[in-house]
């Protein structure tokens, strides 16, 4: 884990040591603005405009989603290459749900209809999440062959439920989850801002106050107090920037024709934070308290560091293993939920490849392969890498052939960085 | 030191204005691994420089949420007109929603956009459909005939049986011909309309004297179980594959309905810089309205389609399409050119 207790008391330490700012977190940070900054350079400024912020942040949701759930899969020593065919399960079960049965019976439009869909969704994630765990921890089958099977078998039967048909259109609700039609405008996302902003400060705080209570060292109030301004300038300008994109005038003229008014002369209205992207928050931070504040997740990282010892302390590592798989279960369907949202449809090629991408963000996010090891925000992080690598070519129009290795490049060049951070720290490798 | 500077300022900021004066046409591709796209690409192209257009394109690599994102990023690069294949033509609904908000026209690429605000353009495959019965048709006028059909998932192949239709409709009601067999062919693969082509003529006791076959691939299937059974019937296709028209040169093969993907690509560009400049939808030459099979009211053009027989084979070597060398492969005393 990260937060490695560096008390090296009487000694001068170094500005970073007394921040006690994880040094890969500032690393990543680091690579992530370096890549912003050259696509911003190549694009004419075209890559960091709200426009494409706003972007970014949508198309991450999906795989940020999932790669919070990998983090534990992984910290547990287990992989999960089921992941992608488990979206397109839950999302063909909630396609099929909104556009067939659920209209006939309750009435096109109804507001049961998302709850229901959902519920649904998350249901048959979390089966099929417990299936893979209980085959894994009870019957000992390695993780890789259990999900690879799965690999092939629910992208499948998501096939078999629509006959390989897309679709659609699903409920009007529920596709304000997807993104751009579901952003809660502008005075909302600011009063939201404010309020992560306090929350911030306030675990900051807390924190703080929980060490002094513990009579554990403690860093210098100025730096505390940097490390919440750093905090509340990066929600506040990450919020004023998804604020400052202009809603396009003919979106806006058709929403007030659907209302049956004219739209005033010179009226201009902001998208705001997304709810997907709101949705990525609430389950980082839900994930990130279950890692660190949970016996579950103390649990998780004591299984993963040393599964031997983990058992012999009377913890049951089986069980725990289908815990941690029907979670990720549960967030396959919910990042079914955005994607099928998103397209404003189910459709049969949807999620594929998904399970390399967030693997691969998990693993450029600094969880390790070799288990014990790995932050939800790095994951978040890693996806948010990963997606600007890809929109940042796909705006600079390099060809496809070479999108895909420069990708796999740096998948490969961010462990390699990685292992090398660690035998210098003297980490487990 | 400071004029040089300023003078650099003016030229990116004399630079920067023309830029932004230059007409930029996005186009998505869904999956630029399948070889062919290759020729629309560089057509298009040409046909942009020639309007003193930018061409920037992304390619979805067959994923249709990527396809999605990527439209975001073309539109984020200021593009005033979009080219679009769709991967999925449902799930293009939120692309074609978020350039319309803007403004920006697009335009479906020989795949249809079930959207009445997007511009499809496509060759006419009811004519092709009806191009190839007619060439069959005219070869033999009377008997027993076979219809291969294409893959039961693409609409495309109900569009093409059913210009089939058209024409040998008067032929099956006056009995000069009878409809013997049928059969789709699943994925287009020319091992299952072979297939097929053999079950048929084992039940017709090898009674058959023309098959209307629905693309060159099936046909290629369905020619091999012939000659199995050393029959030499007409036989029609489509795409002008450079196998296809070899066997016309042969003498194997009636006819191949070719879709010059050029012309296609050069019509796309030149529609969208149109579309662009504000035209009307409607306005273009040649736009018709068109309801798709879902019933979706659009405005389409429809691209004529050659066919190439043995009497116009020439063509095909003249366009550039294929070499002559590679047309009249094996082939001595054939039809011009390759006598």
């Amino acid at each position: 884990m990260s937060n490695i207790v560096t008390s090296e008391a009487g000694k001068k330490r170094p500005l970073l040591r007394t921040l006690e700012i994880d040094t890969r977190l500032l690393g990543m940070i680091g690579a992530f603005l370096a890549i912003c900054l050259i696509f911003n350079l190549i694009t004419d400024g075209r890559f960091l405009t709200p426009r494409n912020i706003f972007n970014l942040s949508i198309q991450t949701v999906s795989v940020a989603i999932m790669a919070t759930g990998m983090v534990f899969v992984i910290v547990m020593r287990h992989i999960d290459l089921s992941v992608g065919a488990v979206l397109a399960m839950c999302s063909s079960v909630m396609g099929v749900l909104q556009v067939r049965y659920l209209p006939e019976h309750l009435g096109l439009g109804s507001a049961w209809i998302m709850p229901i869909t959902i519920l649904a969704g998350v249901i048959t994630g979390a089966l099929i999440g417990a299936l893979n765990g209980w085959l894994i921890g009870y019957q000992k089958i390695p993780a890789f062959i259990v999900t690879l099977g799965g690999l092939l078998i629910w992208r499948n039967v998501g096939w078999y439920l629509t006959d390989g048909q897309t679709q659609g259109p699903l409920d009007q609700t529920f596709l304000l989850l997807g993104g751009v039609e579901g952003t809660v405008g502008s005075m909302v996302s600011w009063l939201l801002a404010l309020a992560f902003s306090a929350a911030a400060i306030w675990t900051i705080w807390r924190a703080r106050q929980a060490k002094i209570a513990h009579e554990f060292p403690v860093k210098p109030l100025w730096a505390e107090g940097a490390l919440m301004a750093t905090a509340v300038v990066a929600i506040l300008g990450f919020v004023g920037i998804l604020n400052s994109y202009a809603i396009p005038v003919g979106r806006l003229m058709r929403e007030f024709q659907l209302r049956g008014e004219t739209m005033p002369e010179g009226y201009v209205d902001y998208y705001g934070l997304p709810i997907s992207v709101l949705i990525l928050i609430v389950i980082a931070v839900v994930m990130t308290l279950v890692a660190r504040r949970t016996r579950f997740g103390r649990y998780i990282f004591a299984a993963g560091g040393n599964p031997d010892a983990a058992e012999l302390s009377g913890i049951n590592t089986r069980l725990l293993t289908v815990k941690i798989f029907t979670l990720m279960g549960v967030l396959c369907a919910l990042s079914a939920m955005v994607a099928q949202a998103r397209l404003a449809n189910h459709t049969n090629d949807i999620g594929t490849l998904d399970e390399l991408r967030v693997i691969a963000a998990a693993v450029i996010g600094g969880t390790a392969l070799a288990g014990g090891v790995g932050t939800i925000y790095g994951a978040v992080l890693g996806a948010v890498i990963m997606q600007s690598l890809q929109s940042g070519m796909a705006m600079v129009g390099v060809d496809a052939p070479f999108q895909n290795i420069v990708v796999g490049g740096v998948l490969v060049l961010a462990v390699w960085i990685d292992i090398q951070y660690r035998k210098r720290t003297g980490e487990k490798i | 030191m400071y004029k040089t500077l300023l003078a650099a300022v003016a030229v990116t900021a004399g630079l920067a204005t023309s830029a932004f004066a230059e007409m930029t046409v996005g186009v998505s591709w869904s999956n630029f691994q399948e070889e062919r796209w290759k020729t629309d690409e560089a057509a298009i192209k040409a046909a942009l420089e020639a309007a003193g257009a930018k061409y920037v394109s992304t390619d979805a690599q067959s994923s249709s949420a990527k396809q999605l994102s990527d439209i975001e990023s073309l539109m984020a690069q200021g593009v005033n007109a979009l080219i679009v294949l769709a991967q999925d033509t449902a799930a293009i609904g939120p692309a074609v929603q978020a350039a319309a908000d803007e403004g920006i026209p697009v335009i479906a690429y020989d795949r249809l956009i079930e959207d009445p605000r997007a511009f499809y353009l496509t060759f006419d495959n009811v004519e092709v459909g009806r191009l190839q019965a007619g060439a069959v048709l005219a070869a033999a006028p009377s008997g027993n005939y076979v219809m291969i059909k294409g893959s039961p998932t693409d609409p495309n192949s109900d569009f093409l049986r059913g210009g089939q239709q058209e024409v040998l409709q008067s032929a099956i009601d006056s009995g000069a011909i009878k409809i013997v067999g049928e059969a789709y062919t699943d994925g287009w693969l020319p091992a299952n309309a072979q297939r097929n082509m053999e079950q048929i003529l084992t039940a017709n006791d090898n009674k058959v004297d023309a098959v209307v076959a629905s693309n060159d691939g099936t046909a290629g299937g369905a020619i091999a179980a012939l000659s199995a059974q050393g029959l030499v019937v007409p036989v029609s296709g489509q795409d002008g594959d450079h196998a296809a028209l070899n066997r016309i040169a042969q003498g194997t093969q009636t006819v191949s309905v070719w879709k010059d993907s050029r012309e296609l690509g050069k019509t796309a560009a030149e529609i969208a810089v149109q579309l662009a400049g504000g035209t009307d939808m409607k306005a273009v030459d040649g736009a018709v309205e068109w309801a798709s099979p879902a019933g979706t009211k659009m405005v389409a053009k429809f691209l004529a389609p050659m066919p190439i027989t043995k009497d116009n084979l020439g063509a095909v070597v003249d366009a550039g399409w294929i070499t002559k060398d590679e047309l009249c492969q094996g082939v001595s005393n054939g039809p011009a050119p390759c006598n």
